[in-house]
């Protein structure tokens, strides 16, 4: 057990699966010698070689296009797409040939690959470098989609998703990079290596795809998170005193429908919380998953809170990132209606 | 001085002939076979920037082989090819007639391209891996992929291996190095590059084939492949099949004004030729020498196969509503079977009243044996009654 942030916990499960397998190879812009923007990389190539982490050209589709041909060699390509904004050149690559290629083949081929990218807003990052484009991988079948929200989670879901035969897109928070985020702009930072949470087990464990984790045990309704929004969430019920239970989904695609039916069917009332955008999010398929599969349990309507249907703006960053009060509103809401 | 200047005016590229016209090709360059020399497969790109913009051709008018590239394929080897070109010409014909009879939804013929495909897979050697588009059938035909495999695939029946999932025609034969075929056009160029780095990375000796058509050299993916091949010095021999054709749209619409499809490798360092793509012996000597340079780790080859698109671009296409009917017949480089068949007759290899028949096993022993609707017979023809109907169609 080693105190880690979430940067150095991703650049930990690169190392332990380079190290378990050759055929592990990390490419991408900026990740080579330079150990990526966000360091995720770092030394990956002075400890494995050039042909194994190497710098790739600005051109996403050839990223995601190369890797598909290397996973079809027999290589599990870790690939890293600087911001998940600078996704959609690749969009192709990855809905009509990634994510297809082993139904098409009938399993003649196939495309073990991971792509990370880092995520999400709360950074002053404007439009370019804060979007959270998770709903665009969900809809998209053959591909699995991953958001971790702490360094733990984070070593054993990359770990989970390089084992893992088929195309995993890899959502990192980059604002939980350095430690945890709760709306709370004023407030200072406090590192992951503070937070229990920063205690990463030692080895190869891996936290399996597809398996949702309870961070608080309530009784009035169930709070449905992920990534950053988790600690939004834990903030919320702590200011409203509303006994939620706060579910972090962790893996969007798989689901862990089981883990979220039996909570609303406890707690009779849900709230979805997701940075994206709300028309057509990922909040949408999870309203209608609760909605059919706990329809007279619910003692309320379901909310989502959400980013708005607006680009990613600059400087109204909190008006636009659903934080605390936000959330807390509907929370209340939620338990007088 | 700004009233001087004329109007401004979109540049929309036209073919030279449309419905009506008369086919005219008088300005279509074709050196003469042989003229081109062939380099070693350690050619620096910069010293042979030349053949990007010429053709190279090894049978000339009279059939002879001739020049630098000829002889790398022996009399046998010449017969066989000329087989795998007969059969997939038929294969496609039957099935172009089973479409139309509704047998099955859509078929794309490769009519007039036999020899591209079927001449590069005797280049190749097993392990290695093809990234084709969907007009490249000659790579399985040639590789002993069984017929009656291809038309299960077409027919999307309980045999087919892609378990109907699949457009027709859309194979996938990882064990003849044949990669699954996407509808998405020029996905597969930059993938082939991938794939050959994996094989760089693994220290292996395989090298990977990508393909593309004229139209889809215009796709992004085309340029990712091209920056990724040259950066890594990926040992893929990448194909621009140049059939002049993209549906309705002729390749200038692609290509602009000036320049080839091979020039553009220039620009990315890459060793880049053109081939007269109606020439089998030329189509497969070009192949031969790009495969030997991936594979010794010389880096990538581009190839542009120059050729012609005689048929429609699919079963859902009529040609006649955007070029000449006699655009074909007037194509100068010929139909790539009739000119290996005077080759074979000339250089006295081939006898005149020998049609060649459909090549190798097509599949139907297996079939009858798994139905019990035909006998095994021993030789090529296993199955009598099947063989029959493909036989009709020679």
């Amino acid at each position: 057990m080693a105190s880690m942030t979430m940067i150095e916990a991703i650049r930990e499960a690169h190392d332990v699966a380079m190290a378990a397998d050759d055929k592990v190879v990390v490419y991408g812009e900026d990740v080579g010698f330079f150990g990526g923007v966000f360091r995720c990389t770092a030394g990956l190539q002075e400890k494995y070689g050039k042909s194994r982490c190497f710098d790739a050209p600005i051109n996403e589709s050839g990223i995601v296009g190369t890797a598909i041909g290397m996973a079809a060699y027999g290589l599990k390509p870790v690939i890293e797409i600087q911001f998940a904004d600078y996704v959609y050149p690749a969009y192709d690559q990855i809905v009509s040939e990634a994510a297809r290629l082993r139904h098409r083949s009938n399993g003649d081929f196939t495309c073990p690959i991971v792509i990370r990218m880092p995520t999400g807003g709360g950074i002053f990052g404007g439009q370019t470098h804060s979007q959270s484009p998770e709903a665009l991988f969900t809809h998209v079948s053959g591909l699995k989609v991953v958001m971790p929200s702490n360094p733990a989670d984070a070593k054993g879901l990359l770990l989970a998703s390089i084992a893992d035969p088929d195309p995993v897109i890899f959502l990192e928070p980059k604002r939980l990079y350095n430690g945890p985020f709760d709306g709370h702009h004023d407030k200072p930072l406090v590192s992951w290596k503070k937070h229990p949470l920063g205690d990463v087990p030692d080895g190869s464990d891996a936290v399996p795809l597809g398996k949702a984790k309870i961070r608080r045990e309530g009784a009035d309704l169930t709070i449905l998170a992920y990534g950053t929004m988790v600690y939004v969430a834990e903030a919320a019920v702590a200011e409203t005193g509303i006994d939620a239970e706060v579910i972090d989904l962790r893996s969007l695609m798989p689901l862990d429908l089981e883990t979220i039916v039996a909570s609303v069917q406890k707690t009779g009332r849900c709230v979805i919380v997701h940075e994206a955008t709300r028309t057509c999010g990922f909040g949408a398929e999870l309203m209608s998953l609760v909605q059919e599969s706990c329809f007279y349990h619910l003692e309320a309507p379901i909310i989502r809170v959400t980013g708005w249907d607006t680009p990613y703006p600059h400087a109204q960053e909190w008006e636009y990132f659903p934080g605390p009060a936000r959330l807390g509103e509907a929370l209340n809401k939620v338990m007088e209606d | 001085m700004t009233d001087e200047i004329e109007p401004l005016s979109l540049n929309v590229p036209e073919p030279g002939c449309r419905p009506g016209d008369t086919p005219d090709f008088s300005d279509f360059e074709i050196p003469r076979a042989g003229a081109v020399p062939r380099p070693p497969v350690d050619a620096d790109p910069d010293s042979i920037r030349d053949m990007a913009f010429s053709i190279v051709r090894v049978l000339n008018k009279e059939g002879e082989a001739v020049g630098d590239w000829a002889g790398a394929l022996s009399t046998d080897e010449l017969r066989e090819g000329l087989r795998h070109m007969v059969t997939l010409r038929t294969f496609d014909a039957r099935m172009q007639t089973a479409q139309r009879q509704g047998k099955t939804s859509f078929y794309m013929q490769h009519l007039g391209e036999e020899a591209v495909s079927c001449a590069f897979a005797r280049a190749l050697e097993d392990g290695d891996m093809n990234f084709p588009t969907y007009r490249q059938a000659g790579l399985l035909v040639a590789s002993g992929y069984p017929m009656l495999t291809m038309m299960n695939q077409i027919y999307s029946n309980a045999h087919d291996p892609l378990h109907g999932r699949q457009l027709p025609i859309m194979y996938s034969s990882k064990e003849h190095g044949f990669f699954s075929i996407s509808g998405n056009l020029g996905t597969q160029f930059v993938q082939s590059v991938g794939w050959a780095m994996a094989s760089a990375i693994s220290g292996d000796t395989k090298i990977a084939t990508g393909w593309i058509g004229d139209g889809s050299t215009a796709e992004s993916d085309f340029h990712a492949a091209m920056v990724f091949a040259s950066t890594y010095k990926a040992p893929v021999v990448l194909n621009i099949v140049n059939n002049q054709w993209a549906i309705s749209t002729f390749q200038g619409i692609a290509r602009g004004g000036v320049g080839t499809f091979a020039a553009r490798g220039h620009g990315f360092g890459i060793a880049s030729l053109r081939v007269d793509g109606n020439d089998y012996l030329a189509v497969h000597a070009v192949a031969k020498w790009a495969a030997e340079r991936a594979r010794r780790g010389f880096g990538p080859t581009l190839i542009e196969h120059v050729t012609y698109r005689a048929g429609g671009h699919s079963t859902s296409d009529d040609p006649s509503a955007y070029r000449s009917r006699r655009e074909a017949a007037a194509w100068p480089l010929g139909d790539p079977i009739e000119r290996l068949k005077q080759h074979l007759i000339t250089s006295g290899n081939g006898r005149r009243t020998a049609t060649p028949r459909p090549s190798g096993d097509p599949g139907f022993g297996d079939f009858c044996a798994e139905t019990g609707r035909g006998r095994r017979h021993p030789g090529r023809w296993r199955c009598a009654q099947p063989a029959r109907h493909v036989r009709g169609c020679l």
